[in-house]
């Protein structure tokens, strides 16, 4: 795989926004809610599309992402 | 829930901003104020001027500005951060001072105190946050409200005939002479947030190299004044605030000299 | 007309709509913004004069071009807020124009909170501005008392040619109480204008309001005129109200919320057998001091309760010139007492007569 994210759930707050941002629609917000009492956010990528392209944490208000590449990608 | 599988040749690229505070905000869910901090937050990384920066936090929804930053701040009274900031500045040579309004803070109460920090070609930046409305007080109407609008204080829409026109700042700003770098962008989507922190970090420049007084006007959201959704609100921000507000740049420093000039004088 | 369940900042609004105000011009601030939404949606509907200024600075002084013109005219505002009406307060009091101020108090000083206060009474009693000013003051301590002390400050500002402060907190702007609206009674037509007002010199002399006198011996004359003023307000405006003060031993002192409180814990205390009474006073300036004096004889000890570090305190202490003990309970930066911590200081006086006592 070439990318993935992880989501900060203590900062997510469930906006929806990287839902949309996202060009593979990889995100989804959850049916759990988080310690805030949000639905955070989850990256839902069974066959490893993401691209680590970012587009999720430049549309993210909290900051929540942490993305990541591969090397040769990177 | 599915956790990523990091595989040992995966490498962070984009990581929480060092100079964001780790307070979760208390912001609205998809309030573009989040993005705004966390761009202003990278480009002080990026510039690496964390220890040297102290922001002025105003009074709106971001009056605890101060509380999500790692860096020095005080908090203004309404309308008055450029006041604060020009005294701050002043009396700290070699320190990066910023402020960070919202529409009701520099259009309206500080209307004036904007003007003359410009007029004054202060060396600040500021960070202007126009969401067309008044969130913290429940969204009443802003100088930037439009038209038609329909706030809590123009429950009919705003009716210019008895409450006037928007004013554009960044337009208004950029016919003073003491302004050397005026741009306004827009957080409505990725393309533009990118052009934001390229503005962000030229306003940080600017300051960098006293050049004068230096704005970012960034066009944002308040799903919950507007009545919303966070990405309504940010489809309302492209097909209503944009063409109201023109995106670009209305003032630039002018290039320096290049090398071949200097040599031939 | 019947008994609606109102909120405080939307009463006052509409208690001074049908007081025949006819302007209004306010800046949004948390805890009276609702009134400011009220005026936005009604002063239009019956084509009267609503601006939501740029600023407090710009509000006072279109409060007080709208005065000029002897037009009913009011704001409202919250503590920093009214900080920043005080240079437009202080040129309206030199101008004897009549104007009319509802100030919900909050926590302070500086931004401070949204939560409820009386911190303001020195700066809103002692006359606020620059200069030898007084404003009438007014504290209402329920919702219905506010939307009657609105409409009653229009005609003592009008009466007396001065400013009249309807002094509450951001409890009662928010609360909501069942209370009645007095009917409408609508604006004066120009004609009807008072004799000062500028209203174009049509048939008569052109006029002029200023509050510029550069000659120190005018300027002093001129206050004499403010000070006959504000002694015949003195004289004719006290307004207090007593509850349980028969064979009281002890009296409580309090203003506006911490009055109100004050007696749910006077109630308390009299089921404990502790006698004790309330002396609230209604007007602040002109303050209850004649009523104060005659109470400060038939008392053993004074309970002054206030929502801030101790203000009325003061004068409480100065009219009553150490005729008996002056003890003071108060909260202050938006804390709200409970009737609890109230009944407790109360004991507290009690028990400490009780220890003179038996030592005397």
């Amino acid at each position: 795989m070439k990318g993935t994210v992880t989501v900060d759930e203590a900062l997510c707050k469930g906006c929806g926004l990287c839902t949309s941002a996202c060009p593979k629609g990889l995100l989804t917000l959850s049916i759990r809610f988080s310690a805030r009492g949000y639905h955070p956010v989850e990256l839902i990528d069974p066959d490893g599309a993401c691209t680590g392209c970012e587009l999720c944490s430049v549309i993210c208000p909290e900051a929540a992402f942490t993305v990541y590449r591969a090397r040769a990608a990177a | 829930m599915t956790v990523p599988t990091l595989t040992r040749d995966m490498m962070p690229v984009v990581s929480y901003p060092d100079a964001l505070a780790s307070t979760p905000t208390h912001y609205c869910p998809g309030c573009t104020h989040g993005i705004a901090h966390r761009l202003v937050a990278e480009v002080i990384d990026e510039l690496g001027i964390a220890q040297d920066t102290i922001g002025v936090a105003s009074v709106g929804c971001s009056v605890f500005a101060y509380n999500y930053f790692d860096v020095d701040f005080a908090q203004a009274p309404h309308g008055r951060a450029p006041a604060m900031a020009t005294g701050l500045k002043r009396t700290s040579p070699g320190k990066i001072v910023f402020t960070y309004q919202g529409d009701g803070d520099l259009a309206s109460i500080g209307s004036a105190e904007i003007l003359h920090a410009a007029a004054r070609g202060e060396n600040i930046t500021v960070v202007f946050i126009n969401n067309a409305i008044y969130g913290m007080t429940g969204g009443q109407m802003a100088p930037t409200t439009l038209p038609g609008q329909r706030t809590t204080s123009s429950p009919l829409g705003r009716d210019v005939a008895s409450q006037g026109y928007p004013l554009r700042m960044s337009e208004l700003l950029a016919q003073v002479d003491g302004s050397a770098f005026i741009a306004r962008r827009s957080l409505h989507d990725v393309v533009n947030i990118r052009r934001a922190k390229k503005s962000i970090r030229k306003a940080f420049e600017v300051q960098q190299q006293g050049l004068g007084f230096a704005m970012v006007e960034l066009l944002s959201s308040c799903p919950t004044n507007w009545g919303l959704s966070a990405q309504d609100a940010l489809d309302f921000i492209r097909d209503e605030l944009v063409p109201a507000y023109p995106l670009g740049e209305f003032k630039v420093p002018p290039p320096p000299p290049d090398a071949g000039e200097r040599e031939a004088r | 007309m019947a008994r609606k369940l109102l909120k405080g900042n939307v009463a006052f609004a509409e208690a001074a709509v049908r007081a025949g105000c006819e302007a209004y011009f306010g800046y949004p601030i948390t805890p009276q913004t609702e009134a400011l939404e009220h005026m936005a949606r009604r002063m239009p509907e019956l084509g009267r004069s609503f601006v939501q200024a740029e600023s407090e600075v710009a509000a006072i002084n279109m409060v007080y071009g709208a005065a000029t013109a002897g037009v009913r005219v009011m704001t409202s505002s919250s503590s920093p807020g009214v900080s920043l009406m005080m240079e437009g307060l202080s040129y309206i009091a030199g101008s004897r124009v009549p104007v009319v101020l509802v100030d919900v108090m909050r926590g302070g000083p500086g931004l401070g909170n949204i939560a409820p206060a009386q911190s303001d009474y020195n700066q809103m009693v002692k006359g606020g501005a620059h200069g030898d000013m007084k404003m009438i003051v007014l504290a209402p301590a329920t919702v219905q008392e506010l939307i009657d002390l609105t409409v009653e400050a229009f005609d003592l500002a009008e009466r007396y040619r001065c400013i009249t402060v309807v002094l509450a907190d951001g409890s009662l702007g928010q609360m909501m109480e069942p209370a009645e609206l007095p009917p409408m009674r609508p604006p004066r037509p120009l004609e009807a204008r008072p004799a000062w007002a500028l209203t174009g010199a049509r048939g008569r002399d052109p006029q002029t309001i200023t509050s510029i006198y550069l000659d120190p011996e005018e300027e002093e004359a001129y206050n004499m005129e403010l000070q006959a003023t504000y002694r015949d307000i003195e004289r004719r405006e006290v307004r207090y109200v007593e509850e349980r003060l028969e064979g009281a031993r002890i009296a409580v002192v309090a203003f506006g919320t911490a009055g109100r409180l004050s007696l749910t814990a006077i109630e308390a205390a009299r089921a404990e057998g502790i006698a004790v009474g309330l002396l609230r006073p209604v007007s602040l300036f002109p303050f209850p001091e004649e009523r104060l004096r005659r109470l400060a004889e038939d008392v053993d000890a004074l309970l002054v309760v206030e929502m801030n570090a101790g203000q009325m305190v003061s004068d409480v202490q100065r009219v009553t010139r150490e005729r008996v003990p002056v003890h003071f309970f108060g909260r202050t930066g938006g804390v709200v007492p409970m009737p609890e911590e109230v009944l407790d200081a109360i004991r507290g006086v009690h028990a400490g007569l009780a220890r003179e006592e038996a030592v005397a």
